[in-house]
């Protein structure tokens, strides 16, 4: 249970913002210069609020009414920097020991062993930092935050400087740290994919305030703005896994609209729930089932809403059986030509290449 | 002899070891701490701090020695205090040729260090802090061993400035052979005195090995420095 609430004012830049989060991975999504990082700062008290209060786990850390401030050694906050900031003077073994000497008598969070397979990082330990990869140097980071035993862990851009094989290669060590190590984790993102992944409750964050909070779906989903980058929009789709078919190296979801071909070979048994980003610049709407057409992922809903403007850009949300929505950007054009206005029954394809790993991997968090 | 190095030469080359590295020694504490203040510091009269720091760089030497024996003279408001609460003297005697070299040093000595520090990330020093380390203890773990190559290289600069420092040195604490004449005050004697030249010539060459001496040494010393040296590698 996360309660922040804080003011801080800097030269030029007012940060104002206050959410709660019940647990499990709380995503502070906005555009880089948005305040995400002092956020994060705030809350390992590297940096100290004109006015507020951060609740974590029921621990008081900032209370600025009642004068209640405690330093950054004593609140057990794992922080990750993008880079990682490992000890280089140190070997990995030694970066991973070095907050295990400030613990209290109480029982580790978990041991020395379990984060090396966790993070399977079981053969750098003699490694020094420098001679280690980007993910490499991110897995020890988050090993090292880990065996301090923090009351919640807090991971700043950790994918931001790496190239997407390198994200796919710590993603699902996050997911398992969501997953099994049931640690709260506040992840501070620019990129929609991760936090779509990765996220239990998500905080919008743009110029230093809160735009939206809530969950992935509700706060992702696409608004119509002339402005704003299309090619961020992005919608959820929630399916399971349907089958295998090795020989194409793809996966088959089921959705209640219809199936999803996923262009990766998911790792996972028949059943699992998955979470599946799409970006509306990638789907087209037809008003019948097309035949003859390379796209095998069609969707089946009907149009709930369409936002024009005087641009040449409308962005169509179409609510697909089963209850999911899906948004879609289109010519005004190609509506006027189509008719199409609230009310009618379409089927939305989505270009299966146009998927990436990184948005689709993701397993459902748990409930 | 060999190269017919006289007994006053030998006495002047052993005090001027004896002040560098005393000089060095005294003040390194206090070249990391006022390092350290003006690297991470944000306190009022920081930048008076960092002017008076530097003041010795830019001063002519002589005017720092004026003003080390105006201060430190056994009529001085410090140097008055100090003699009569502890009984130091440190006018004319070889510990004020220290005090001389130590001031002249110390901003070559800071200088290093700080840049040194500087270029540590804070976010390093951060993370450190929260593992659940105190400021003590991430000064003493992470910020000291990060800027070791700037302490080694700020330690070798300050010795080799002790070493040769003259001005301020010959102004607060004269030019008393075996008591205060260092082997730039020396080399001094010899070249006003008639027939002094060859004398002069063997201990500026001294000086120089004597110098040289020392960057080796802190270059092995800098080398050692392992975690440099497989950065240096990767």
């Amino acid at each position: 249970m996360i309660v922040f609430d804080c003011t801080l004012v800097r030269k030029g830049f007012t940060l104002d913002v206050a959410f709660e989060s019940p647990g499990g991975v709380l995503a502070l999504f906005g555009p880089s210069g948005s305040g995400k990082s002092t956020i994060l700062r705030l809350i390992a008290g590297l940096d100290r609020p004109d006015r507020g209060h951060i609740v974590i786990g029921g621990q008081m850390l900032v209370d600025t009414a009642a004068g209640c401030l405690l330093p950054a050694h004593k609140r057990r906050t794992g922080l990750v920097f993008q880079d990682g900031n490992l000890f280089p003077h140190l070997t990995v073994r030694q970066n991973l020991n070095y907050g295990r000497r400030f613990m209290q008598s109480e029982k580790p969070l978990i041991g020395f062993d379990a984060v090396l397979s966790l993070l399977d990082i079981e053969r750098l330990v003699d490694r020094n930092p420098v001679t280690l990869s980007g993910g490499e140097r991110q897995r020890v980071a988050i090993g090292r935050a880990l065996l301090a035993s923090p009351g919640i862990l807090l991971l700043d851009e950790p994918l931001a400087s790496l190239d997407t094989a390198r994200k796919l290669e710590i993603l699902p060590f996050i997911e398992r740290l969501r997953d099994e190590v049931s640690l709260p984790i506040v992840y501070v993102s620019h990129s929609i994919e991760e936090v779509a992944r990765l996220a239990t409750t998500v905080v919008h964050i743009e110029d230093g305030k809160v735009v939206a909070s809530g969950s992935p779906a509700s706060v992702l989903a696409p608004r119509f703005d002339e402005g704003a980058n299309r090619f961020q929009a992005v919608t959820m789709l929630t399916g399971t896994v349907a089958r295998h078919l090795p020989e194409f190296s793809v996966t088959v979801l089921d959705h209640p609209a219809g199936e999803i071909v996923v262009p990766s070979s998911i790792d996972r048994p028949r059943g699992s729930r998955m979470r599946l980003a799409v970006h509306a610049t990638n789907v087209a709407l037809a008003l019948r089932r097309p035949t003859g057409m390379s796209v095998r992922t069609q969707l089946s809903g009907r149009v709930v809403k369409v936002d024009t403007g005087a641009g040449p850009m409308a962005l169509i949300t179409v609510e697909l059986a089963g209850g999911d929505q899906i948004s879609a950007f289109a010519t005004r054009l190609a509506l006027s030509e189509l008719a199409i206005t609230p009310g009618v029954p379409v089927f939305a394809l989505v270009k299966a290449v146009s998927i990436d790993e990184l948005s689709v991997t993701g397993q459902l968090p748990k409930k | 002899m060999m190269w017919g190095i006289t007994a006053a030469e030998l006495t002047a080359i052993s005090l001027s070891l004896k002040v560098a590295l005393t000089a060095t020694v005294v003040s390194l504490p206090f070249g990391i701490l006022v390092a350290l203040a003006l690297s991470r510091g944000r306190f009022p009269g920081k930048t008076l701090l960092d002017g008076l720091v530097h003041l010795p760089l830019v001063l002519p030497p002589v005017v720092t020695g004026y003003a080390l024996l105006l201060l430190f003279g056994r009529r001085g408001p410090i140097g008055a205090f100090l003699y009569d609460t502890f009984g130091i003297v440190l006018a004319f005697r070889w510990t004020g040729a220290v005090l001389a070299a130590s001031i002249m040093a110390f901003p070559l000595l800071v200088r290093a260090i700080r840049l040194s520090m500087d270029a540590i990330d804070p976010r390093t020093e951060e993370a450190a802090s929260t593992l659940g380390a105190t400021r003590l203890w991430v000064f003493l773990t992470v910020t000291l061993p990060l800027s070791l190559p700037g302490i080694i290289s700020g330690a070798t600069l300050a010795f080799a400035k002790a070493l040769g420092e003259f001005g301020a040195t010959i102004t607060f604490v004269s030019n008393i052979p075996g008591q205060t004449q260092t082997i730039p005050s020396a080399i001094y004697s010899y070249i006003q005195t008639p027939g002094g030249d060859e004398g002069a010539l063997r201990l500026s060459l001294l000086a120089v090995i004597i110098s040289l001496a020392a960057l080796a040494a802190s270059e092995f010393l800098a080398r050692r420095n392992t975690f440099r040296r497989e950065a240096s590698q990767a």
